[in-house]
């Protein structure tokens, strides 16, 4: 690495730190975008196995190609706006949707080292951006000038403020124990307790003492990417597809990527914040970023075998589970987080 | 001029673009799209002063959250834009006259810290972590005046719940943990009988 920046001094002088970062933030975007790609493959798999079908098999050996024909169709095919659609804002909201979702990935720590951005407040930012992430589909729903369409991304934008407090609410316990709310100190406290000093670490991440939160976190991770059961958003039987109905071509494509790219966002969230990071789960096995990625990859299976087994929730019992049973267990466990972490058997010292 | 000055000006050019199409887009919801601009650039400005916590909690609660709900509401109105611009001219001098004493007050805060009249300067940028050292003051030398205002915070949801929440007779919601506990036995009534013979009792089908 540091050669490189030597020779991209010698080649560029001034302008250096600029192509370095942009460097850098093409490092993480392309293998995303593939991830993101290879992402769909694997929930058609997956699905398929787990309902005894064979799944997509016909384009490339074990139909590994699937992915890339489906993005080649999708770039070749026209974008119909809608009559009546206010064209400019129709225009913007996919834009707006996946931006968020690759922004927040700057303070995501894939190693001890290995972090774009390692700021203060990461953990903010982080909720930050991905909140901005509802405007894509509210604005698609009301440009789009459709009723199905405006009803998707009203029940999106009403289920997605709900889980955000749930969501913020499990964080303020996560930063609690963590005593910061820089990414990369989060995941270096989880290396620490009575359970990583006897070597397995993996019983020190942040899930475990905070389990109820772990699963609150998850669950809404799941309810804020709008993937089933809580995919109201869409829900393809009620409401046609939801928010972006009127979409085709690129820009339905960009939707499909934005929702792909929060999942492995909010997964490797999770990962970073629940579950250790690029953290070892036993101490005789190095640390490192294949860490992380296999974290990713297991919740990512996890967000996939969800969808394959429960029916979609109905509406507002979805409602009720955000507002009445998440947020006041969130509240509750606030104070018993404090409680414990000023009692005498505070392991977080 | 330094980069910084660059990327001020910038934002500030933004800030006053976005705020000036608050009021005079038509649409409403675009009036709205423009105010979530506005406060995405008040949070660059305040990133660069460095006050980072406080830049990223305006987006994260007004842009986020409050502004999501503005929109879903601006969405759902019915609003007749010719009847909304009737009282105009009838309304402007009051609305002038409210808008020159918001700037006047302003004038006089900023104009006074700038030109060293108060005694009490904006403390010298910390270096520590911005959200310990905002924790720090709020819960020791402001801890009164932030419990206030969360009092009355608390007073405003207590009231909107009591103002929405009052139980209506018609109301068909159904009670979820009714549901989960229903057994089978309260839905079907299995009756054991002995068979019967159907040639007399009742007409074959076809018949």
């Amino acid at each position: 690495m540091a050669a490189l920046h030597e020779f991209l001094t010698s080649l560029f002088g001034a302008a250096t730190p600029t192509i370095w970062i942009v460097l850098q933030i093409v490092a993480i975007v392309l293998p995303l975008m593939a991830v993101v790609a290879y992402l769909t493959y694997a929930e058609r798999k997956i699905i398929g196995f787990m309902q005894v079908r064979i799944g997509p098999d016909r384009v490339g050996y074990w139909g590994l190609l699937q992915p890339i024909a489906d993005a080649l169709k999708l770039l070749v095919k026209e974008i119909i706006i809608p009559t009546g659609a206010d064209k400019a804002l129709f225009l913007l909201a996919p834009i707006l949707s996946i931006v968020p979702a690759l922004a927040a990935w700057a303070v995501i720590p894939f190693s001890d080292t290995l972090i774009l951005a390692d700021v203060n407040a990461g953990l903010l930012y982080a909720m930050a951006v991905s909140s901005l992430g509802v405007y894509g589909i509210i604005l698609a729903g009301w440009a789009s000038n459709s009723k199905y369409a405006f009803l998707g991304s009203m029940r999106s934008a009403a289920q997605l403020i709900s889980y955000e407090v749930a969501m913020g609410m499990a964080l303020i316990t996560v930063l609690m124990v963590s005593n910061s709310l820089n990414l990369a100190d989060i995941v270096r406290a989880q290396g620490e307790g009575i359970f990583a000093s006897h070597g397995v670490s993996f019983f020190s991440w942040n899930w475990l003492p905070l389990l109820p939160m772990f699963v609150v976190y998850l669950v809404s991770g799941v309810a804020e990417t709008n993937r089933a059961p809580f995919d109201m958003a869409e829900g393809e039987s009620e409401i046609v597809a939801g928010f972006h109905v009127e979409y085709s071509g690129m820009a339905f494509a960009i939707f499909f990527l934005a929702e792909y790219a929060n999942m492995i966002l909010v997964s490797a969230l999770t990962a970073t914040l629940f579950l250790g990071g690029w953290l070892s789960p036993v101490s005789f096995l190095p640390d490192g970023l294949f860490w992380l990625l296999a974290k990713i990859s297991a919740l990512l299976f996890f967000f996939l075998w969800i969808r394959a087994t429960f029916p979609r929730y109905r509406y507002d019992q979805v409602m009720r589970l955000g507002w009445k049973v998440f947020i006041p267990l969130c509240l509750v466990w606030i104070v018993v987080v404090g409680c414990w972490m000023m009692s005498p058997w505070n392991i977080w010292k | 001029m330094d980069f910084k000055s660059v990327v001020f000006y910038l934002f500030s050019a933004v800030l006053v673009f976005a705020s000036l199409r608050v009021i005079t887009a038509r649409n409403p919801v675009r009036a709205v799209l423009y105010l979530v601009l506005a406060f995405v650039s008040g949070g660059g400005i305040w990133m660069l002063l460095e006050a980072e916590f406080l830049a990223i909690t305006l987006v994260l609660v007004y842009v986020g959250a409050v502004m999501v709900l503005f929109l879903f509401v601006v969405m759902l109105l019915d609003i007749n834009l010719d009847r909304l611009r009737e009282g105009f001219w009838s309304y402007l001098p009051l609305g002038a006259t409210v808008g020159a004493l918001m700037a006047l007050e302003m004038g006089v805060v900023i104009g006074g810290s700038y030109f060293d009249l108060f005694e009490n300067r904006v403390p010298a940028l910390v270096t520590d972590s911005n959200v310990k050292e905002i924790g720090r003051l709020i819960y020791t030398d402001y801890v009164y005046p932030f419990e206030v205002a969360s009092v009355i915070l608390l007073v405003g949801i207590v009231a909107a719940i009591a103002l929405t929440g009052r139980q209506r007779r018609q109301t068909k919601a159904m009670d979820p943990a009714q549901q989960v506990l229903v057994k089978a036995s309260d839905r079907v009534r299995l009756v054991s009988m002995p068979s019967e013979k159907l040639e007399d009792s009742v007409p074959q089908a076809g018949e």
